[in-house]
């Protein structure tokens, strides 16, 4: 069964899509078997979530919306958890940095 | 005597050592002329580096294991190798076609116009050089500690690489004060000196100091007592520091003074320990409202404003409404073209004006005052109908939070006085919940001198007798009023002002991070 989903999210991480934050998400679309792409805009260009290499080269910076889709049979869920991790600020906020 | 070179310091601390230039000690290789031959040696040195990194990772821990990871990600990324294998297919030998791959993924991040961005070229650099050292067997042997490193800039694993445990000093042509490097130099308390441009080509010696951002080559006698004098009184301050960083700030007498610290910043509070001061006396919001970014919504406002009370636990967090206006201007909130900014629309004035910026802000803050001890107060209050319009439209946030079933608590509200109005009659403006005196524009202000004119600096003196007289009749009348007074300008961090700002009664101040130590060592005396 496959399902396709999109979403988008506003980054607010001070420094924006950096390497801590890019390590995070790489590893967390990896977890889904869906592909799963992020674009700086709702026409694309889409880019690999699961490619560090691609996510730190397009150098999303703070205040900049990541945009989100993936195909799939975790389509959904995968796009969730994208969205929740750059709301959450990848977990950055109050963790001892 | 020695040449003075002059930079930017990257980490402070002072050192003298010999000097030990980072070269590219790469080893000389030849490609085999197999394709298949050079594929293999690729991904074995590929697979390798990621080894070398792991094991490297074992032996650090926080910032440094995180900067390690990024490196192993990368590495173990198809995406990165991708290009130089296609390259393989065409005679390219591995190390030519890895350099020319790598060569042009740096490009990409020097080419960013964000300094973030920029600094991780060096990351990449870091990978490659490992590859190729990989490739052609070159030696990566660790540096000896007690050393000045010389060099265009310096790879993170470097740093990791070198035995620090004699100490040891950076000194860098190029680099930047937001690398990893710098970030690590930082946190192991390494003196860090970047774009110096030039050095001497046969300097043997070199003092580092990553303070003041300058580095003098083969000093000489005079210039060797002088190292020798910073140092000493620099050990003598940061001994200070220990002994007071922590302490309550008593004066001889016996009584406490609160210590409150100045941010501008949620990345600030990292550096912190809440431990050290006595909560924030002063928060500036500016940092959210960038100029030529959006606006923020509420929901992002809330979240920065909720880590300040979370960070302070219970202790008070004085947050500031929006300041902008005079010489900090937003576009699409500021005026254009004002003739005297610093007289025209700023602070509350602006806000005022923007009904639907200023509601979205206080919506916010009632939000986060659920989580601490909040407090707010509003900037450049002239008249008393500024904080009954701004107390009314808080009240009404409120309401309409608490009416959507949102968490929600009004914090007490409190103006700034800076403005000589305010100062001179603080009787008027009894409605304030507290006074806040930001002794900057007060003296800007009462001076008709501005702080950023150096022709006119000496009149822009915060210990001008009228200066002083306003401060002692604001903490006065809050005395008597029961009003909390306070004071967040940079007089309260200059131990020369301490005596006249205690003396007019003052008993809570808010200061910089850096001063807390110094400025509690400085009250201990009075």
């Amino acid at each position: 069964m496959s399902e396709t989903a999109n979403g988008s999210v506003v980054i607010t991480h001070d420094v924006g899509l950096h390497a801590r934050p890019s390590v995070k998400l790489t590893k967390l679309a990896k977890g889904y078997t869906s592909t799963l792409e992020i674009g700086g805009s709702a026409e694309g260009p889409w880019i690999d979530a699961k490619s560090i290499v691609k996510v730190m080269a397009m150098k999303a910076k703070q205040h900049s919306t990541l945009f989100v889709r993936a195909a799939g049979a975790d389509a959904q869920a995968a796009v969730d958890a994208v969205i929740s991790l750059v709301r959450r600020d990848f977990d950055e906020a109050g963790d001892g940095h | 005597m020695g040449t003075s070179h002059h930079g930017t310091g990257a980490s402070d601390g002072l050192f003298l050592g010999p000097l030990r230039r980072l070269g590219s000690a790469l080893a000389e290789r030849q490609g085999t002329g197999s394709s298949e031959t050079e594929r293999a040696a690729l991904q074995d040195a590929i697979a390798l580096s990621v080894t070398d990194l792991a094991g490297l990772m074992e032996r650090v821990e926080g910032e440094a294991q995180d900067i390690l990871g990024f490196q192993v990600a990368m590495l173990e990324d198809d995406a990165l190798a991708a290009p130089a294998l296609s390259a393989l297919d065409s005679g390219t030998p591995a190390h030519v076609a890895w350099s020319a791959a790598l060569d042009g993924e740096i490009a990409g991040y020097e080419a960013s116009d964000d300094d973030y961005f920029r600094a991780r070229a060096a990351d990449l650099r870091d990978i490659r050089d490992r590859v190729l050292r990989n490739l052609s067997g070159g030696d990566s042997s660790s540096i000896a500690s007690g050393a000045v490193l010389v060099g265009e800039d310096i790879a993170p694993t470097t740093f990791l690489e070198t035995d620090w445990s004699g100490g040891g000093a950076i000194a860098l042509m190029r680099g930047s004060t937001t690398s990893h490097v710098a970030m690590l130099a930082r946190a192991r308390g390494i003196p860090m000196v970047v774009g110096l441009g030039e050095l001497p080509e046969h300097a043997a010696t070199l003092v580092v100091d990553g303070g003041s951002g300058t580095v003098v080559a083969d000093p000489d006698d005079a210039q060797h007592a002088a190292f020798s004098a910073a140092l000493a009184s620099d050990a003598q301050a940061r001994d200070l520091e220990e002994k007071f960083r922590f302490a309550p700030a008593t004066r001889r007498s016996g009584s406490r003074i609160d210590i409150l610290i100045n941010v501008a910043g949620v990345e600030e509070l990292d550096h912190i320990d809440p431990a050290s001061c006595d909560g924030i006396g002063l928060m500036r919001s500016e940092f959210l409202f960038r100029d030529g970014a959006p606006l923020p919504d509420e929901e992002t406002q809330y979240r920065a404003y909720r880590r300040f009370v979370e960070w302070a636990g219970g202790k008070p967090v004085t947050i500031r409404t929006l300041d902008i206006g005079g010489d900090k201007p937003v576009r699409g909130l500021t005026p254009d073209g004002e003739a005297n900014p610093f007289l025209g629309l700023r602070g509350v004035r602006l806000t005022l004006t923007r009904e639907d910026v200023f509601r979205t802000q206080l919506r916010a803050l009632a939000r986060a005052a659920v989580h601490g001890n909040l407090k707010v107060m509003v900037p450049m209050v002239t008249v008393p109908d500024e904080i009954t319009r701004s107390a009314a439209l808080f009240d009404a946030c409120v309401a309409e939070l608490s009416q959507q079933g949102v968490a929600c608590q009004r914090p007490p509200l409190g103006i700034m006085v800076e403005v000589p109005a305010v100062a001179v009659m603080p009787e008027l403006f009894d409605a304030a919940a507290f006074f806040s005196i930001g002794s900057n524009d007060l003296t800007q202000y009462v001076t008709a001198s501005s702080r950023d004119d150096a022709r006119v600096a000496s009149l822009n003196d915060p210990s001008h007798p009228a200066v002083i007289a306003l401060i002692s009749r604001v903490a006065r009348y809050g005395r008597e009023a029961g009003i909390p007074v306070s004071l967040c300008g940079d007089m309260a961090s200059e131990p020369k002002h301490l005596g006249a700002l205690l003396d007019a009664g003052l008993t809570s101040l808010s200061v910089a991070p850096a001063r807390i130590a110094r400025l509690k060592a400085a009250i201990a005396e009075l």
